[in-house]
């Protein structure tokens, strides 16, 4: 056999071969239109959410979070519609991960308030006693550093101007160091002092967050409005009423599902108190199932496919058994 | 044949710098294997999991393994084309260009300056610099062989050839990206594509770092530790072009079912699956090797560490398709089975082969016997036994939290929440850090072992054993 005493020849057979793999799975499909879907409803990163991006790469949180739901039905019930190509096309690099040592980010947006976000980044086991993830406190206590925030976004080719960028930047600090800001409160007690009128990295991980998965839930809101609300499974009546076995299943799995918002003993946090007599959205039965099962848009998630009916009613009969 | 020429000193600086870094290695991924469970641990930017698990991976994969290929590589090259190396000054400063970047690298990761691509972090300066690192390397490797006394090219010269022009393709290929400034760029590629890009790398990276340059040394210093021929050549031949013909269809099995083309999947599933019989090719080469000698299993040191190490390689190529299918991969992708999996390759397969050749090389190139046979032994259990613990353990963690994951009540509701799914993993993972201890443990007997070899406690004839090539 002549190649295996010729080592240039040898070099270059093994270049061919491995060539062909490579340019039939890789090479070719990048300028094929399916890899590279667009779309009007998918918009660049603002430039903070940039930044935010870019502070997520710094810290390798694609080392523990995926960003792509599959479409398997236990997924789409945990985190929301399975992702779509279009949806990346701004994404450089992409961040789709691995593993999930902590869960699926691609629908995270919007489920939870920015002070949520604060608190929980900052402090993970302050919300979830046995989370493993790390505490990032170190992003409430750096400045954002803007300087390169023009050429990154050049780079990328988002088409803002140099106003635009520092328009975006000088915004989302106003609207962050507002007193009106809806995550003030979180934004200050974890923020040092010299720091609050400043944006820090910690914001611009948070505004990231809030974009991922937003595009595609605004696109089902428009594509939904007109036909009637969906309406969240319709409610009726509590099954469980006063039944005390309920109440202790009920407790179980708001201890598992909501004491991060609403306190351990319900009394409130990011979320409201429930152990008083005001409901922001009705206080009977259904009104406060149609909040767990659909959400409410201040922050509260939906649970209909995560927790699914008997466990929404159990967790109703329990808080009614906290008001007894 | 005579030592006369050969210039051992890269060889030499390329094995103590596997070493260095393997230890460097393990000792991060102990500390991460402690942070899945005391997260309090991430108690700095620099030392928390998104950061250090990159600096273990690379630290692992290139300043371990891809140093102790250079190592084996230069004496292979040597021994089998009779020639010396063609530049041994420039191999002299390869050592120094590597550890460099290595070092670099490792300062540049813990400081968050990273790409996210896996496998591929390094930001674009020093992709640079690993690009000349590898030029540096193919220099010596064609300059050698085309000054070769030897006329026929061994098989591992095959895979080591492969090896230099695959990871050349791979790495430029993925690593393109535009710079923002020293510390920063951008990938070239977006969304689906970056993620197919990366993906046809992070696999052959695998292929040709943890496989190709791995059966080199297992087809070179397998037969020279036992004295026995390889069983077949021709087998080999087919190995040899069906693996390395189809390693680079196969990357997009990582990306199962998610917004990647179907086709592209659907591709890299069937190639998968064809991979086995290539990768089988060079296992049953390896036992019919020994075939009519099994006995030396018991009266060779050295032949546990092959014969584990290619039945770890079979293992692994054949659980590595079966989880990349469809059905499978939907329960088991992202779940800690993948991370045992790719733990029995490395603590397996790659480390025992290394181990090996190291144990083969550095006594003779000393001039001396191995320190200690039985510490080798020892060696060998401990780091088999802290392996299977691992990555058995993994497996079942995997299992366990795949279906936890799917687990449904009656009405269509999730059972479980993720954060249950996390809390149940707890207890697997002291399991695994326990592995990841006693393999760590066999890992410092090893080098133990290694330092005494060198620093030559006992003299010997340095032809004591058969040098021939």
């Amino acid at each position: 056999m002549g190649i295996y005493s010729k080592p240039v020849t040898f070099a270059i057979v093994a270049a061919v071969v491995v060539l062909i793999g490579t340019l039939v799975t890789t090479i070719i499909p990048i300028f094929m239109p399916s890899t590279q879907p667009v779309s009007d409803y998918i918009k660049p990163y603002t430039a903070i959410e940039l930044e935010g991006r870019d502070i997520y790469i710094r810290e390798g949180c694609n080392n523990c979070h995926t960003q792509t739901v599959r479409p398997i039905r236990t997924e789409v019930a945990r985190y929301g519609e399975y992702s779509k190509p279009e949806e990346f096309a701004y994404d450089r690099p992409f961040l789709w991960g691995s593993r999930r040592t902590g869960p699926d980010l691609n629908r995270v947006g919007g489920k939870y308030p920015d002070s949520w976000h604060y608190r929980h980044t900052y402090n993970p086991q302050s919300m979830f006693a046995r989370s493993i993830m790390p505490a990032y406190r170190w992003l409430a206590d750096s400045g954002l550093d803007t300087s390169y925030t023009y050429r990154k976004v050049s780079v990328l080719g988002y088409g803002y101007s140099e106003a635009e960028v520092k328009r975006q930047i000088e915004e989302y600090r106003k609207k962050v160091t507002s007193p009106d800001y809806a995550a003030a409160a979180v934004r200050n007690e974890v923020t040092p002092e010299e720091l609050r009128g400043e944006l820090t990295e910690l914001d611009a991980l948070v505004a990231y967050l809030q974009k991922l998965g937003r595009d595609v839930k605004t696109l089902r809101k428009r594509e939904s409005a007109g036909v009637a609300e969906a309406a969240p499974a319709a409610a009726g009546t509590n099954p469980f009423a006063g039944d005390s076995n309920a109440i202790t299943k009920g407790r179980e799995i708001f201890q598992k599902n909501c004491t991060a918002c609403h306190g351990a003993d319900a009394t409130g946090g990011i979320g409201p108190d429930l152990t008083d007599s005001e409901w922001k959205y009705g206080g009977s039965d259904a009104d406060i199932f149609r909040t767990i099962s659909g959400g409410r848009p201040g922050g509260m998630p939906n649970f209909e496919t995560t927790l699914g009916r008997d466990n929404i009613w159990k967790v109703i009969t329990y808080i009614r058994s906290m008001g007894e | 044949m005579t030592e006369k020429g050969y210039d051992y000193t890269a060889v030499r600086g390329f094995a103590y710098s596997a070493l260095f870094w393997l230890t460097v290695g393990l000792v991060v991924g102990l500390w991460l294997a402690a942070e899945m469970i005391a997260p309090s641990l991430n108690f700095a930017p620099w030392i928390a999991f998104g950061r250090l698990r990159v600096v273990h991976t690379n630290g692992l994969a290139f300043g371990f393994a891809l140093a102790a290929i250079f190592s084996c590589s230069y004496y292979m090259l040597q021994r089998l084309t009779r020639t010396p190396l063609a530049f041994p000054g420039l191999a002299r400063f390869h050592v120094y260009l590597f550890n460099i970047a290595i070092a670099l690298a490792a300062l540049s990761l813990f400081a968050g300056m990273n790409t996210s691509k896996e496998y591929a972090e390094l930001e674009w300066p020093l992709d640079v610099g690993v690009v000349i690192m590898w030029v540096v390397f193919a220099v010596n490797v064609f300059g050698t062989l085309i000054k070769r006394a030897e006329k026929q090219m061994y098989i591992s010269l095959w895979y080591t050839i492969a090896m230099t022009v695959a990871v050349a393709i791979l790495y430029i290929v993925n690593n393109l990206e535009v710079p923002v400034n020293l510390f920063k760029s951008y990938s070239i590629y977006a969304g689906a594509n970056d993620a197919n890009v990366q993906w046809w790398y992070g696999h052959n990276a695998v292929g040709f770092v943890f496989t190709v340059p791995i059966l080199a040394m297992f087809y070179y210093f397998m037969p020279k530790s036992t004295n026995l021929p390889i069983y077949s050549h021709r087998l080999s031949i087919i190995s040899f072009w069906s693996l390395v013909f189809a390693y680079l269809w196969t990357g997009a099995h990582h990306l199962m079912l998610t917004p990647l083309p179907e086709w592209i999947q659907t591709v890299a599933i069937a190639f998968s699956i064809f991979l086995i019989v290539p990768s089988w090719g060079s296992v049953v080469n390896g036992y019919y090797t020994m075939r009519g000698n099994w006995d030396q299993m018991r009266t060779n040191y050295l032949v546990k560490f092959f014969i584990f190490g290619i039945t770890f390689y079979g293992l692994q190529v054949i659980q590595g398709p079966t989880q990349g299918l469809r059905t499978l991969t939907s329960f088991f992708h992202y779940t800690d089975w993948v991370v045992g999996h790719v733990h029995m390759g490395t603590m397996g397969w790659v480390t025992m082969i290394i181990s090996a050749s190291f144990y083969y090389m550095i006594p003779r190139m000393a001039g001396r016997e191995l320190y200690s046979v039985k510490l080798a032994n020892i060696h060998f259990w401990f780091i088999l036994v802290g392996q299977l613990l691992y990555t058995v353990t993994l497996w079942i963690a995997g299992i366990q939290q795949g279906a936890m994951w799917k687990a449904t009540n009656a009405d269509g509701s999730l059972a479980y929440s993720f954060l249950e799914g996390v809390v149940a993993l707890y207890p697997y993972w002291v399991l695994r850090l326990v592995g990841g201890v006693i393999y760590f443990i066999g890992i410092v007997i090893f080098i133990y072992n290694i330092a005494m070899t060198v620093r030559g406690s006992k003299e010997t004839a340095a032809n004591a054993q058969p040098q021939a090539a």
